[in-house]
């Protein structure tokens, strides 16, 4: 290997990537782009769910409650409505997605026996969102069962049961607020260089055989491994400015916590941004047109990094099947890797079977790159 | 390097297909150093095939090159250490400026800062390039290109430049200065392979081979290929050269017709017998008074007399 030849030739390939806007606008303005549409587009929480009570009693208690689903944050009340067909139209016209109904006897059932039914409607056309909304739901009947609970005890006076009751008290580690943003955004990061990069590099290749000055360079006495180095050097520092960039708005834009060190962190990416840049790279030596290298860069990165890569459907929901091909899916391991330093804190050594999966797939990209290229027309 | 007067570079039955089509047939030559060596031939005949073999860019199916003591099948890397190799299609970088494409070429070749920067100014003046160091490549003429190509060729001092259509599309001065500069070369002992359509410049060689239909048909120098041809050939000058060609062809004793502009080049088997017969011929086709005079064939015309076409239409 000749280092002047290695030289050379990355100092040719930054010079292409500076004066081609294509290429420019890829490195620039894609993570920008992405990191806000994702960052803030993606978001698995669900604030503010329109509501529409049903209040046939009008009561101190039926009030209470209203005002308990208000509180939470969770849901807002866009209609008061007075016949039981109105909620069917508000659902229509989809102005609400959730409906309460508070029975006429409300107060007087809850009053006699400590516990009174109340009638909650979801609209289900989008299941996810009604999921979580239901959830949210629940979790409001049950604070206010506690307080209700609470209240009818002491006018009672029962006495506490000897075993005592038994409570969950949960305990939520590593993402105390349940903030999704906290959990999508390291992932956004993975997705944003995985795509980012393989874009990059499939192009560096194809562009010579494009433009037809593959067969002049292929004359000279540079080997296919200078140039795939040369070629990868320019490509390697951009991938890491862009994780730079990337992890910096995350942290200090969307405020995701940062627990682990800039040395882990620093490794794995850049161990990332080797098998990212591997693929761009053998994905340029087999197309040789500009445009289909990217189209096929963009399909192979796009949609198992969006879908298999766990950033928001957790790998461990997925059928079996589809988890073990999960394990060919590079961005899963950075996915992991990231969430845990991140959230976590974690040191390279708590993190060694994502490290591992990546190093095997970083070395066994590098080796095929390496033979890929042929100098020969 | 090879000895004075020892082939520099030797090609012994070489043949490349591609699938069905046989683009080179066991074709073979030797040339000295410092020769200036030409492959003719029409579009198709094989000559780009030929050309990117002997640069080691294309695994040939069959057949040796030798090439300054160096087989290039088996050690193509090695031979590239001493050759150069133009393409046809520009094959330097249009985003990057004459002097990058310069620099990027001379540290492929290891060559030095110092011998960069003098070889550098005295090819580009020569080129008549040196005001145009900072412009980018893709927005230099054709012509300008080509001798860039040229200039970036030969920055590190080949032994043996490969040189594919050099002058396809190159206005009459950079064509003129292209040829200085090869003329130069040849000189300091540099060995010259170039394909070429161009009579005139098929001309300027030291030996020519004629290809057609990826076969070396001959090969000589220009002034024995012009020997070789059989018949002797006749000038006549024409008003409407394409009447006349139609009135002369198949006609007895005729072999070839090819229009030369205002004139119409006649290759007879015999011109003492047939000059007064084509006297007659003509006057029965409506060219009274025709002035039919011998004249030296150019190489255009063997290469059509040789290859055995009629006449090129």
């Amino acid at each position: 290997m000749n280092l002047r030849r290695l030289l050379a030739m990355a100092f040719k390939e930054t010079l292409q990537v500076w004066r081609d806007p294509r290429s420019l606008a890829v490195a620039l303005l894609m993570p920008l782009m992405q990191m806000a549409i994702l960052g803030y587009g993606v978001s698995l929480d669900i604030k503010h769910v329109p509501l529409c009570v049903y209040d046939q009693e009008n009561s101190q208690a039926s009030r209470a409650i209203v005002d308990r689903f208000v509180s939470s944050g969770w849901f807002s009340v866009g209609h008061v409505i007075s016949r039981e067909s109105g909620i069917r139209y508000a659902m229509d016209r989809g102005e609400c997605i959730a409906a309460i109904v508070i029975p006429v006897n409300f107060s007087r059932t809850l009053a006699a026996s400590g516990s009174a039914p109340v009638q909650a409607i979801f609209d289900a056309t989008d299941v996810n969102t009604t999921n979580i909304a239901l959830g949210y739901a629940q979790g409001v009947v049950a604070q206010a069962n506690a307080a209700v609970a609470a209240q009818w005890n002491s006018a009672h006076a029962a006495q506490p049961s000897l075993v005592g009751q038994t409570e969950i008290e949960p305990s939520v580690w590593f993402n105390e607020t349940l903030d999704s943003r906290y959990f999508i955004v390291p992932g956004v990061v993975a997705v944003i260089l995985a795509l980012v990069g393989a874009q990059l590099t499939s192009l560096t290749i194809s562009r010579e055989w494009e433009r037809g000055t593959m067969e002049q360079l292929i004359s000279t006495p540079i080997t296919a491994l200078e140039v795939m180095l040369g070629k990868l050097i320019p490509y390697f520092v951009i991938g890491m400015a862009d994780a730079t960039f990337c992890l910096a708005v995350a942290i200090f834009w969307f405020s995701v916590p940062f627990r682990g060190s800039v040395g882990t962190l620093f490794v794995t990416t850049a161990l990332f941004n080797v098998v990212v840049l591997g693929i761009g790279y053998l994905i340029s030596v087999r197309i040789r047109s500009q445009l289909g290298a990217s189209q096929v860069a963009l399909l192979v990165t796009m949609l198992p990094t969006t879908l298999l890569s766990g950033y928001t459907f957790p790998i461990d929901q997925m059928p079996a099947p589809i988890r073990a091909l999960t394990f060919f899916v590079y961005p899963r391991y950075y996915v992991t890797i990231l969430r845990a330093i991140f959230l976590k804190g974690s040191g390279l050594a708590d993190l060694w079977a994502p490290l591992l999966g990546l190093s095997l797939y970083a070395a066994a990209i590098i080796w095929l790159a390496a033979r890929a290229f042929r100098k020969r027309l | 390097m090879a000895a004075p007067g020892e082939a520099a570079i030797r090609v012994h039955g070489l043949s490349k297909s591609f699938g069905q089509v046989q683009a080179v047939r066991a074709i073979g030559f030797d040339v000295s150093q410092g020769e200036i060596f030409g492959l003719v031939g029409p579009d198709g005949a094989g000559k780009t095939t030929t050309m990117r073999m002997l640069a080691a860019v294309l695994q040939p199916d069959e057949g040796e090159i030798v090439i300054d003591g160096v087989d290039v099948a088996a050690e193509p890397e090695l031979a590239k250490l001493h050759l150069s190799y133009m393409p046809q299609r520009f094959g330097l970088y249009e985003d990057l400026t004459v002097s990058e494409n310069i620099f990027f070429y001379a540290e492929l070749f290891g060559v030095s800062r110092s011998e960069r920067m003098s070889r550098s100014e005295r090819l580009l003046s020569a080129a008549g390039l040196l005001s145009f160091r900072r412009r980018l490549a893709g927005q230099l003429s054709g012509g300008m290109k080509q001798k860039l190509g040229l200039v970036c060729a030969l920055i590190h001092t080949p032994k043996v430049l490969l040189l594919d259509e050099p002058t396809t599309g190159v206005d009459p001065v950079s064509r003129r200065d292209f040829w200085a500069i090869l003329y130069d070369l040849r000189e300091s002992g540099v060995t010259i392979v170039l394909s070429t359509a161009y009579m005139d410049e098929a001309e300027r060689c030291s030996r020519l081979a004629l290809l057609h239909g990826g076969a070396i048909r001959h090969c000589d120098t220009p002034s024995r290929l012009k020997e070789s041809m059989p018949g002797a050939l006749l000038a006549i000058p024409a008003a409407d050269p394409r009447g006349m060609r139609d009135a002369l062809v198949g006609k007895p004793g005729v072999l070839g017709v090819l229009l030369m502009g205002d004139r119409v080049h006649v290759r007879v088997d015999d011109a003492a017998k047939r000059i007064p017969e084509l006297h007659a011929l003509l006057e029965g086709h409506g060219f009274p008074g025709a002035v039919i005079e011998p004249t030296e064939p150019g190489i255009e015309d063997v290469f059509v007399a040789l290859l055995g076409q009629g006449s090129a239409s």
